[in-house]
């Protein structure tokens, strides 16, 4: 089922991880992913790992359920996974047609996975620890200083908030078409390219109605409520940092140094 | 004053080309301050275009609609009247903007630009008067249509709206949803004192409103007490509505000879003519 | 023949925090060339058992019969099964997508496997049948028709595929008084016409007393009631514990007999109710 896909979406909670302010939480994923990618130590690695895992329990969040948000992704973690195993040179171990599997490949594809899995886990529990709304604002207002060369920042973020709340709705929606295209005996996904392509037809058509007239019926109902753009606007919740912001700082710094220590040492 | 009047209010589709359409046509109507009205009409009769006017998201072809005296083509003056009129439409759906309950309720306060602290109690004031502040924290995503439905007219109440446009909330709800919804509604003007301007296809609904309006091809052809709107049931069926199940019950039992006088709208009517002993 | 279920489960979301119990051992017959009527309320798991009658959802456990063939197997009995239940569902917006409506009808029996001449035939007969006059509205677009002929266009498109149970979800709602009577008339000729089995989902009790032979209600995943209209309507707190309300006229008799006038009280339609009154004024001699 469509509806199933739990990628982006938000587990009301009072974890610390929850409680944190969302600037802080998507500053500090920045550093994290940028980490990720130029820490290339094995201790390191672990470390990492182990951090994001700790990251999880902390969340109080199931674990299996945030370990399934790599789903929706994982066949890119495999192409990248057996691009690596076949082309990074070294010593052979199998050869399989032209293509030999290296012991360094074989480490590699795995480093590379790992960063792959690790960044989608981060990024997953930031959507699963923080509301929508507190996400957008705070992606407004860390793009704000960028409003005065006439970046749309509010815009964007106001985009942002309808497609996450209508993510659920429309996969719903795709869901229902599909079950009352079936009924008439559509066979959706079958058949070479472009009798797929074709057979996609009945479900498209009718889902992009529906989005358009959603989209108009909900312009009206927000210019109804007063809706005029972002000047003048307030917000019920403001973005204020606590001191469970600067603790989560000052160990999240502190967790940088000893990953930079180790890649000195060991390098 | 009345709170909404419209005087001789046209509104024409397209006006000038080929696929014009004349949705209302010459209205003349008065709401008051506090006054339950509910506007019966068949699909395409031109009710919802008519709502649309009492807070300027349609603006007249010809004639006027005043709401508190104000004009709704005067532009400085059109957010002042959408915050006093909220409305909830019928796909509870694609009104929600955010995907959080009490997002949502601040999200008009938030557009007016009231105080945070202001707009924190009116949303916890709203959802307790819609009865949904337990949900504050859920996703719209995952309440029931007439949940759904609290919760739009909890995100007006949260602006101070002083009255509420219902275009057929209840159609696509069952019939919990409905009594939800309903029972809000009638709640909200009585204890309240919000004036409502209720559309409905469902006649048990409009019975309970001070005053019907029945809209035809763009006109309105009658206007009364719930009282004198049922009696004439010929007439309803002729516009394609129908009336509440005593009152037609009431009318097949006269049709059979069964002398019965006094006017019949509801079970208690009824109960007065066929049970005397009472 | 019938549409039988045999202890059905049905779990969504099954292993995450909003795993849900949709159907919990559903046992239920739907007799052949009667109108049975479903109702529950949102949630009450009425959306996910229509989507086992024909196959589009697959039962955890249990199994659905369709005239005696178990629908979930994987040879072409079954896919004829499957065949014989259409499904209109509520938003004929969810289905309509071709260029004219014709086309649009035209889409089951095409993927049916039926020639064009059979396929042109089966759009006149459908849109005959909802009332579509077929010279007027064949070559027009689906998304230009109202709310209530949309509905039609889509009834029409699962009548093409002439099924022998049609499964008919909220077909009346949204639609004003006129609408929805003349769109039940439609149906009740069809069942009285063709001997179509007619499956009737609502929540409007009012339809359900006029048309249904039997009503089953649902709560929470559950039948709760599987009787005729009349002993069905009999139970209400059963149907108050439903989330259901009885059909008005019901409650209006109740109230009346309540209030001491004699009346037997097993009438459940305008009808019968005008009839029964009659009988008792007529014995107290007021007309």
């Amino acid at each position: 089922m469509l509806t199933d896909i739990t990628l982006g979406q938000y587990f009301p909670g009072e974890s610390p991880l929850h409680q944190m302010d969302a600037r802080v939480k998507i500053v500090l994923l920045f550093f994290y992913i940028i980490a990720v990618f130029l820490f290339d130590n094995n201790i390191n690695y672990a470390l990492m790992t182990g951090f994001a895992l700790s990251l999880i329990i902390l969340s109080r969040l199931p674990m299996g359920m945030v370990l399934k948000s790599v789903k929706p992704l994982w066949w890119i973690i495999l192409f990248s996974f057996l691009m690596h195993i076949f082309s990074t040179p070294g010593e052979s171990l199998v050869k399989v047609w032209i293509l030999d599997i290296t012991g360094e490949g074989i480490l590699k594809g795995f480093i590379i996975s790992l960063r792959l899995v690790l960044l989608i886990l981060i990024s997953s529990l930031l959507m699963f620890t923080t509301s929508p709304l507190k996400l957008t604002d705070a992606l407004e207002s860390l793009m704000s200083p960028l409003k005065r060369v006439g970046f749309p920042a509010h815009e964007l973020a106001m985009m942002m908030t309808i497609a996450m709340r209508f993510i659920p709705t429309l996969l719903e929606e795709t869901d229902k078409i599909i079950k009352a295209q079936q009924s008439r005996g559509s066979d959706i996904g079958d058949g070479n390219f472009i009798q797929r392509t074709k057979g996609m037809l009945p479900v498209l058509v009718p889902l992009f109605i529906s989005a358009f007239r959603r989209a108009d019926e909900l312009s009206i109902a927000m210019e109804a409520r007063c809706y005029r753009g972002g000047e003048d606007r307030t917000r019920m919740k403001q973005q204020r940092v606590h001191d469970i912001d600067y603790v989560a700082t000052g160990i999240f710094i502190g967790f940088i140094c000893l990953l930079v220590g180790i890649q000195v040492i060991y390098t | 004053m009345s709170f909404i009047e419209c005087k001789n209010l046209s509104h024409i589709y397209n006006q000038g080309q080929s696929n014009e359409h004349i949705a209302v046509e010459n209205v003349n109507l008065k709401i008051e301050a506090g006054e339950f009205v509910a506007i019966l009409g068949t699909n395409g009769s031109g009710k919802s275009t008519l709502a649309k006017h009492f807070n300027g998201l349609l603006l007249p072809s010809s004639g006027r609609c005043l709401v508190n005296g104000m004009d709704t083509t005067e532009e400085d003056k059109m957010w002042d009247i959408r915050r006093q009129i909220g409305m909830v439409f019928q796909n509870p759906d694609n009104q929600i903007i955010a995907a959080i309950v009490e997002d949502d309720v601040g999200f008009g306060p938030e557009n007016i630009g009231m105080e945070p602290h202001e707009i924190r109690r009116n949303v916890t004031s709203a959802l307790r008067m819609v009865d949904m502040e337990e949900y504050r924290n859920f996703s719209p995503h995952h309440l029931s249509g007439g949940q759904k439905q609290r919760v739009a007219i909890a995100g007006a109440l949260a602006m101070n709206s002083k009255c509420l446009v219902l275009d057929e909330p209840t159609a696509m709800l069952d019939p919990r949803g409905r009594h939800e919804v309903i029972d809000t509604v009638n709640m909200l003007n009585k204890e309240k004192g919000i004036t409502i301007i209720y559309i409905t296809h469902f006649m048990e609904e409009a019975a309970l409103a001070d005053r019907i309006l029945v809209m035809d091809r763009g006109h309105m052809i009658a206007a009364g007490t719930p009282r004198e709107i049922f009696q004439d049931i010929g007439a309803m069926k002729k516009r394609g509505l129908a009336v509440p199940m005593a009152a037609e019950l009431a009318y097949r039992l006269k049709q059979k000879g069964v002398k019965i006088t006094e006017s019949v709208i509801n079970t208690k009517d009824l109960v007065k003519v066929l049970c005397p002993s009472n | 023949m019938s549409i039988e279920l045999k202890n059905v489960s049905y779990t969504y979301m099954a292993k995450t925090p909003f795993e849900h119990l949709a159907l919990n051992d559903i046992s239920l017959t739907i007799p052949e060339g009667k109108i049975t009527a479903i109702a529950g309320h949102t949630g009450s798991g009425k959306s996910t058992l229509i989507q086992h009658f024909n196959g589009l959802l697959k039962p955890d456990s249990g199994v659905v019969l369709v005239d005696g063939t178990d629908i979930g197997s994987k040879n072409n009995e079954a896919k004829m099964a499957r065949r014989k239940v259409g499904i209109a569902f509520q938003y004929p917006e969810h289905q309509l997508f071709e260029e004219t409506i014709a086309q649009d009808i035209a889409f089951g029996p095409k993927n049916m496997g039926c020639g064009p001449e059979e396929t042109d035939s089966r759009v006149k007969y459908a849109m005959d049948f909802v009332n579509l006059d077929y010279n007027k509205y064949a070559d027009r677009s689906p998304f230009h028709l109202s709310g209530g002929q949309k509905r039609r266009a889509a009834i029409a498109g699962i009548l093409a595929l002439k099924p022998k149970y049609l499964v008919l979800d909220e077909p009346t709602a949204g639609l004003d008084p006129k609408g929805r009577e003349s769109l039940m008339g439609r149906i009740l000729k069809l069942h009285k016409e063709e001997g179509t089995t007619i499956v009737l989902i609502s929540h409007n009790m009012d339809d359900i007393a006029q048309y249904a032979d039997n009503v089953i209600i649902l709560s929470k995943g559950k039948v709760l009631i599987q009787a005729s209209p009349e002993e069905a309507f009999s139970r209400v707190d059963a149907i108050h514990q439903a989330g259901l309300e009885l059909p008005e006229i019901k409650e209006i008799l109740n109230e009346l007999a309540a209030k001491g006038l004699p009346i037997e009280n097993n009438a459940y339609t305008m009808e019968k109710a005008v009839s029964e009154i009659l009988s008792v004024l007529g014995r107290q001699g007021k007309c």
